[in-house]
């Protein structure tokens, strides 16, 4: 840097800084390297800030609706009652629907042919620093079992699987996500096709034939083909079709609510999940009134 | 060497560099990150303000130092990467706020940066400047699909320049007197 004018040392600093950079770069392309030790120091370092942080919102919400949220409770209640009497009309007119029993079976059928698999309660503490990649943390990590490529779901839907475990944190990449995917089908016709995420609220199944019919609102679950997500779980709802050729753009919106995730369940295995079948006509059991994974929520670890 | 010629430019043009209390970069620095990937977890509407990105310009504008300047942006910018998993490779905002950190650092060397209409003005187009260079990156080291332009990035942009104004202000009380 000494025969370097001054006025010109820190663009000379800028071009080696950047061209060191695009080497970095360059060097996780070809070699597939994470650049581990960094990503380990910096998030070792958030974390336990993002976990207090976390536990704090959660007292201080807790605080607030057990002593400071009392005064509209009487309102609350009427309103609660009059909530109570359409959900119960539309609890009937559910049970009705014989798609949506179907749907309901398999979710049984999850709880009843994966109770060996354990699973893991883990509340989200933070997202990507990122805004265009959708990954979130949990605040269980190696120590707790959990390893990359692991799933996780909530009682509503697949959510994602894991691409980075660290000592008290894991990092799960969301269904939304640009680089994410996972092996589904359509509830009705069965046709499977990979559902990927695109960087926006919707998913996208891409290689649905022009010439298979779908519907819109269509059920969209889980093939078991990627080896990762056992059969029949929940991945979304169609939400729009447009034609092309070979295959029809198929928009699906997911089945959990992936924006505002709180907490969710990690399937602590990296074995294959087998779908067991179901003996035909096997009454469900009496706890079935717990809708779909919810049972299986209730029998993760604590 | 540099600093004398440096600050003897900045005495011509009567331009004050600033100083800041120990550790204020450092607590600022760490904040911003926490908060980025902290907040949209329950606030995802959160996620729109690039929170790293405003510190690097702050600092780059009231330090008007060229190479404090793009060494500091280039370690936001890296412990962002670290932060945002392994879908996004080190480098990527690395390479993005090194060049916003020099930017900042050189216009405030020769701009007076004080009065909140100028700082919205730059922190504007700071923020379209940053995404063009992610999206350069993108496209071209990484040959990923990404758009150029967006009304979402500007809209973006406009409430990542608002929010400066109040941060900036905020972040001036850790000033040396």
């Amino acid at each position: 840097m000494a025969g370097i004018p001054s006025r010109h040392r820190s663009l000379v600093l800028l071009t080696g800084v950047i061209l060191l950079q695009v080497v970095l770069l360059a060097v996780q392309i070809k070699r597939d390297s994470q650049g581990r030790l960094l990503r380990v120091w910096t998030v070792g370092a958030v974390s336990p800030f993002q976990r207090a942080g976390a536990r704090g919102i959660g007292d201080i919400r807790g605080t607030w609706n057990h002593y400071f949220a009392l005064q509209n409770t009487s309102r609350d209640n009427e309103e609660l009652r009059r909530e109570n009497d359409g959900l119960k009309l539309q609890v009937n007119q559910l049970q009705s629907k014989a798609a949506e029993a179907d749907r309901l079976a398999a979710l049984l059928n999850f709880r009843q042919s994966q109770r060996n698999v354990p699973m893991l309660a883990a509340r989200v503490i933070g997202t990507s620093a990122d805004t265009a990649s959708q990954t979130v943390y949990l605040d269980r990590g190696e120590r707790d079992g959990i390893r990359r490529n692991m799933g996780v779901i909530t009682p509503d839907g697949v959510v994602g699987k894991v691409v980075e475990s660290y000592r008290d944190t894991a990092q799960v990449l969301l269904l939304t996500d640009r680089d994410s995917g996972v092996g589904a089908m359509l509830s009705d016709s069965r046709i499977q096709s990979p559902v990927g995420g695109t960087g926006e609220p919707l998913l996208s199944m891409k290689y649905i034939p022009t010439d298979e019919t779908v519907n819109m609102g269509e059920h969209v679950v889980t093939s078991g083909m990627d080896r990762i997500f056992p059969r029949d779980l929940p991945v979304g709802v169609v939400a729009e079709i447009k034609t092309g050729r070979p295959f029809q753009q198929v928009r699906v919106r997911p089945a959990a609510n992936l924006q505002r995730l709180e907490e969710v369940i990690v399937l602590l295995t990296l074995h294959p999940l087998e779908q067991k079948k179901e003996p035909a006509g096997a009454a469900p059991p009496a706890e079935s009134s717990g809708k779909g994974l919810g049972g299986t929520a209730a029998a993760v670890n604590p | 060497m540099m600093n004398d010629a440096f600050d003897l430019r900045l005495a011509e043009s009567h331009i004050e560099v600033h100083k800041f209390r120990s550790g204020a970069i450092v607590a600022a620095t760490f904040l911003a990150l926490l908060l980025q990937v902290f907040v949209p977890a329950y606030v995802p509407k959160f996620a729109v303000l690039d929170l790293p990105l405003l510190v690097t310009i702050y600092f780059g504008l009231s330090r008007r130092n060229p190479s404090t300047g793009l060494l500091l942006g280039m370690v936001i910018g890296l412990l962002q990467d670290s932060l945002s998993g392994p879908t996004v490779p080190l480098g990527l905002y690395g390479i993005a706020k090194t060049i916003i950190g020099y930017l900042a650092s050189s216009i405030g060397a020769r701009l007076d940066t004080e009065h909140p209409a100028a700082r919205f003005a730059l922190t504007m187009i700071f923020f379209v400047v940053h995404q063009g260079f992610i999206t350069l990156t993108r496209r071209m080291l990484l040959a990923e699909p990404a758009p150029w332009f967006t009304l979402r990035l500007l809209i973006a942009a406009a409430v990542n320049a608002v929010v400066a104004v109040m941060l900036f202000a905020l972040l001036d009380r850790m000033r040396k007197s």
